[in-house]
């Protein structure tokens, strides 16, 4: 069984192999790491690109703030520079790092100074780290430097030790991802002397740097907790080593901890405090947020994106899901997902409404959990005041107008009752009361229920319950049942509400269900990547009223340079720069987000199964709230998986139509090797025969002819393979202009004198025939074939007759011949490539009536053929024209 | 034929300049042969040709840059001969000053007459103001068209578009050429103008409307009058 044991577990064998993949084509990352500023990070980082330059890499700087060190400044000297690219950000010019020039540039390794650093507004990104970031994917190594108090994990503790709030901070995962960490550690002693030696900042600041910040006891603290993150860090290390290696060792594997947050700021505090929990643990951590019956207020909404937002900067992948019963939800999903330890906040909750609405949440809790682990971590003072707001906000949302409301309606029903007071008596008008109250339920909040129960209460107790016009009460059962109305009627007022607002959120998720299922329907019937451009577009404009512009990828796999047609917004160039970031790198930016949000439009990705469709760019007005997103993310993966079937049905298309191109190829091969190898035998022996022997001037003559013959027969099929050819690459365009269809009859007519000498050809056409819009070559090719066909098909002598006529909105051309017309069997095949007539003559190709129907179905026309009634073959043609006014044609002529 | 006249031909297959070659000799024709656009505009200023024919497919230059530099000094007609057959590319050619466009494979007795008519009309005077073929005669003066000795009603229109095409006799004129040049620039999409107005001319004009002789349709390029 020790050999089962010490088998790595696969998954995490699989990701470990899937994270070293990823990092060999990215750029590496070296942290010089300290617990506070001036220990010499950028002086100990500038070292050691010394020793590598010495060493022969190509070092560049990126962005160094030598804070005016003289050491440092000099260490730099040694670099090459990149220039900083300056913005310019409300009349004053900033400087930034040139990301662009850096990574064109293309050195083995990077310096940049400060990695937690936020960028002026009108960068790329909003944090420096997400610039190194870039770097990094472009195989570029970096040396970067990071203070502790700049982990998010750690800011707020850093905060509450030197009571100073860090603002800009890095997402943990940057620096557990690194590739390298270095410890730049000085003792506090050390630090506190470079610090009044005026090493760190200038001598005047220095003095008021130590008393505020620089504090013997802060220093301390925060070296510790520095030393103490690369600890966990080496230990996590040799865990990943010893995994990989298959070395078996007594680490906490299959600790898993879920931490359950909500809408409170509270809650960012327990993923801190849930995140360093892991880290000693070693434990996988995941974040629930359940969504209830409860409606957010704005504020809290925001709160709650700013939780999610956090954890996702943890590292925290969170799940969102819908429950009524908040307990249930968290325990049914730490069950599912085998999760060892579920970490809460603790409810403060000292109020009436809470107590109904949470009831003992946290014992509850820990009676469901089973052997789940349940931490329960504390509110500290601040978040304390801030939830005790927070209770009362969310419930009494409702507006001012609703709050009369509920007054005017309990009064009117007040008045009802006290007018047949008389007749029913003073008790009944409670149940009366009651019944209004969780009516008005159905229509109002918790708030204004609260204000029925109670002036209701209050009404019953002043004008009905005696003695009357007083608040008091004789008898005691009566004020036993004055309190048992008020809690009645508040109790059922808010079970409905809160029902109502279930259903709400059922309702609405109903409607977002039917959504889906609309747009999916609509989807499926679209033609082609226009026809889907256009339901997104409007769905979009439906379901989100927000204006949007979808631009796909090409086939070369690029963004394309325009939009798709039925977008409802325009973007500029410099819209598209964000939009093939953000196809690039498969991650939203633009407005709202921390990558690039100086535009106007956020963009998003169109992800498909392999690899991106395009981006769709949206203007919205806020970002969306947690439930929206879901619905926008199920919205889009509708609309990329209906682009990505589209793009593949187009590949299948393409491949179809080269295996078809093959087919024609090999019957090609077939059909055409033999129709041109007879004229050129012809040719080659009649010439030869001339050449080589003296024949009489007649037997001469006929030889020549037969060369001419057989010359024609070759030109003619030359001529059938290049309209097939143009036919097959789709290469026919129409291009209509008016033509008088006696011009046309007359040149077919005209180049078909040799072949038409033995037949007779008869043209109809009306005396009011109008000028037509039609392509006139393509016209011509089409009669010109159609007669060549009769001829080939019918005997010497047979009338040949071409009627040309228009009718509404129709061009009618009809060839049709007294010969001996078609076989049932072959009517179906007459316009097949390389069919010939089982009676045909010889010369014909078979190419003469599918280059036909070709050129008809070009400019949207319709051919069929089929047998006279007296025998005989007819081909009939109707074409979509214009016309030319005939009036007007008179008057042009007459004037 | 006084002495015989020289033709030019720029074309870079060999077995083409030689049909032409046997042929034109056998004609009267002193022939000059030139493989490349170059060497094809060296010899147009040297040998003096009466007509060139000239290929649009030449090895170093496009043909339609060596029509260019020869329009811009040579006067006499210039034959394109062409394996390109599309209108496109016979408008082009036109366009840029090629009195007439045959495409290969071509029939050697169309040719020859292609070449008398271009090169009669480049030797025919000006002077004389009627212009007649058969039975039809144009003066230009008066205004005044007879055939079979009548004189046939035409209004101004139409006789602009028939002087006009009669004055080009043998040359394909192209319908923006047409329309540019008989009702101004404004109408160069305006074809349908030119059908009715030919329409009613043949009618007029020509022996039999339905099988024209006079004026004849060059599909999709324009108009060509034969005398």
């Amino acid at each position: 069984m020790e050999s089962v044991d010490s088998r790595p577990d696969p998954d995490e064998l699989l990701a470990s192999i899937i994270q070293d993949e990823e990092k060999s084509k990215r750029g590496k990352l070296k942290i010089f790491f300290g617990m506070c500023a001036g220990v010499g990070k950028t002086y100990t980082m500038l070292q050691a690109a010394k020793v590598e330059k010495q060493k022969g890499s190509d070092i560049i700087v990126g962005y160094i703030e030598t804070h005016n060190r003289h050491e440092t400044a000099i260490l730099v000297e040694g670099f090459e520079l990149i220039p900083r690219k300056k913005h310019d950000y409300k009349s004053a010019s900033v400087e930034e790092m040139d990301l662009d020039t850096i990574i064109s540039r293309k050195p083995q390794i990077v310096l940049v100074d400060e990695l937690a650093h936020t960028n002026a507004p009108g960068s790329r990104h909003t944090k420096r780290y997400q610039d190194v970031l870039e770097i990094l994917e472009n195989g570029i190594n970096v040396y970067t430097t990071v203070n502790v108090q700049h982990l998010e994990s750690r800011s707020e503790t850093v905060a509450q030790i030197t009571g100073i709030t860090v603002r800009e901070t890095i997402p943990d995962e940057i620096f557990e991802n690194a590739d390298e960490v270095e410890v730049v550690d000085l003792s506090p002693d050390e630090l506190l002397q470079r610090l009044s030696e005026g090493k760190v900042y200038a001598p005047e600041r220095s003095r008021e740097a130590i008393e505020n910040f620089f504090r013997k006891g802060n220093i301390t603290a925060l070296r510790e907790m520095a030393l103490r993150i690369v600890a966990d860090r080496v230990d996590k290390q040799l865990h990943d080593y010893m995994q990989q290696k298959r070395i078996r060792g007594p680490w906490k594997s299959g600790s898993h901890l879920l931490v359950a947050i909500d809408y409170r700021v509270q809650s960012t505090r327990l993923l801190r405090w849930a995140k360093n929990l892991s880290y000693s643990m070693g434990a996988n951590i995941q974040a629930i947020y359940v969504e209830t019956s409860h409606q957010l207020s704005p504020k809290e909404n925001d709160q709650l994106n700013k939780n999610i937002n956090l954890a996702k900067q943890l590292g925290i992948k969170v799940r969102i899901v819908t429950n009524y019963d908040v307990v249930s939800a968290i325990v049914d999903f730490a069950q599912k997902e085998n999760a060892t330890h579920i970490i809460v906040g603790k409810p403060r909750v000292r109020n009436l409404f809470a107590m109904l609405r949470l009831g003992s949440f946290v014992n509850k809790l820990i009676r469901y959990s089973g052997n789940i682990d349940v931490y329960i971590l504390g509110a500290d003072n601040q978040a304390k005041g801030r939830y005790r707001e927070k209770v009362f906000v969310p419930s009494f949302t409702s507006t001012f107008k609703e709050y009369l409301a509920v007054i005017f309606l309990v009064f009117l029903s007040s008045i009802s009752c006290y007018l047949v007071r008389d007749f029913i008596g003073y008790q009944i008008v409670s149940f009366g009361l009651l019944f209004i109250v969780s009516i008005l339920a159905i229509f109002f909040g918790p708030g204004p229920i609260f204000l029925a129960a109670a002036s209701s209460a209050l009404i019953w107790d002043y004008f009905f319950i005696p003695p009357q016009f007083t608040l008091h009460i004789d008898k005691p059962e009566d004020v036993l049942m004055l309190i048992m109305f008020f809690f009645i009627a508040l109790l059922n007022g808010i079970l409905t509400s809160r029902v109502r607002r279930q259903e709400q959120k059922t309702r609405i998720r109903e409607e977002r269900t039917q959504a889906l299922y609309q747009l999916t329907k609509e989807l499926n019937t679209a033609a082609g990547m226009d026809g889907v451009s256009r339901i997104a577009v409007n769905y979009v404009q439906k379901y989100f009223t927000l204006d949007s512009a979808i631009i796909l990828k090409t086939e070369l796999g690029k963004l394309d340079s325009t939009v798709q047609d039925g977008s409802s917004i325009s973007l500029s160039e410099n819209d598209f720069s964000v939009a093939n970031w953000v196809f690039k790198h498969s991650s939203i930016a633009g407005k709202f987000t921390d990558t690039l949000p100086s535009g106007l439009f956020t963009f998003f990705p169109l992800a498909g199964n392999n690899g991106n469709m395009g981006v769709i760019a949206v203007e919205l007005h806020r970002f969306f709230t947690q439930g929206e997103e879901q619905f926008w993310d199920a919205f889009l993966s509708q609309i990329s998986g209906k682009y990505e079937r589209e793009f593949l049905r187009n590949a299948a298309k393409n491949t179809y139509i080269l295996s078809e191109s093959e087919k024609l190829y090999k019957t090609l091969f077939n059909s055409i090797s033999h129709e041109l190898r007879i004229p050129v035998a012809t040719i080659l022996g009649a010439s030869d025969t001339l050449i080589s022997q003296s024949y009489p001037e007649e037997t001469r003559q006929k030889l020549y002819n037969e060369i001419s013959i057989a010359s024609i027969r070759l030109n003619r099929l030359i001529e059938n393979l290049l309209n097939m050819s143009r036919l097959e690459s789709g290469h026919i365009t129409p291009r209509p202009d008016w033509c008088d269809v006696h011009d046309i009859s007359n040149n077919v007519a005209e180049t078909l004198q040799t072949e038409l000498k033995s037949f007779k050809l008869t043209t109809v056409i009306p005396q009011d025939m109008p000028l037509v819009k039609v392509d006139f070559g393509l016209i011509e090719q089409v009669l010109h074939n159609l007669i060549l066909n009769a001829t080939q098909n019918v005997p010497p002598g047979t009338i040949i007759r071409l009627k040309i006529f228009y009718d509404n909105g129709l061009l009618n051309l009809q060839v049709m011949d007294r010969g001996p017309g078609f076989l049932a069997s072959e009517l179906n095949f007459v316009f097949d490539k390389f069919y010939r007539g089982k009676d045909a003559k010889t010369g014909g190709t078979g190419l003469g009536l599918s280059i036909v129907k070709g050129f008809v179905a070009a400019q949207a026309g319709t051919i069929t053929a089929e047998n006279r009634e007296n025998g005989g073959a007819k081909f009939i043609i109707k074409i979509p024209v214009e016309i030319a006014d005939l009036n007007q044609q008179k008057k042009l002529v007459q004037g | 034929m006084n002495k015989a006249e020289t033709i030019l031909i720029i074309d870079d297959e060999v077995q083409i300049r030689r049909l032409l070659e046997i042929t034109l000799s056998a004609n009267g024709y002193k022939i000059s042969e030139a493989s490349t656009g170059k060497e094809g505009l060296i010899h147009a200023a040297t040998v003096h040709p009466v007509l060139i024919i000239l290929d649009l497919g030449l090895p170093d230059t496009d043909g339609i840059e060596i029509l260019k530099k020869l329009r811009e000094w040579y006067q006499k007609p210039i034959l394109i001969l062409s394996v390109r057959s599309s209108e496109d590319d016979i408008i082009r050619a036109l366009d840029h000053g090629a009195n007439d466009y045959l495409t290969k494979p071509f029939r050697t007795g169309e040719l020859l007459a292609r070449i008398r008519v271009a090169i009669r009309q480049s030797m025919g005077s000006a002077e004389d103001p009627t212009l007649t073929f058969g039975s039809l005669s144009i003066d230009l003066a008066s205004h005044i068209v007879k055939k079979n000795n009548e004189i046939i009603k035409l209004t101004s229109t139409e006789f602009s578009l028939l002087a006009l095409l009669a004055k080009n006799e043998g040359r394909v004129l192209t319908h923006q050429f047409i329309l540019k040049e008989i009702w101004g620039m404004g109408y160069l999409e305006q074809t349908q103008y030119l059908r009715v107005f030919m329409a009613q001319l043949r009618k007029k004009i020509e022996d039999n409307p339905t099988k024209p002789k006079l004026l004849n349709t060059e599909s999709g390029i324009g108009y060509r009058f034969v005398g």
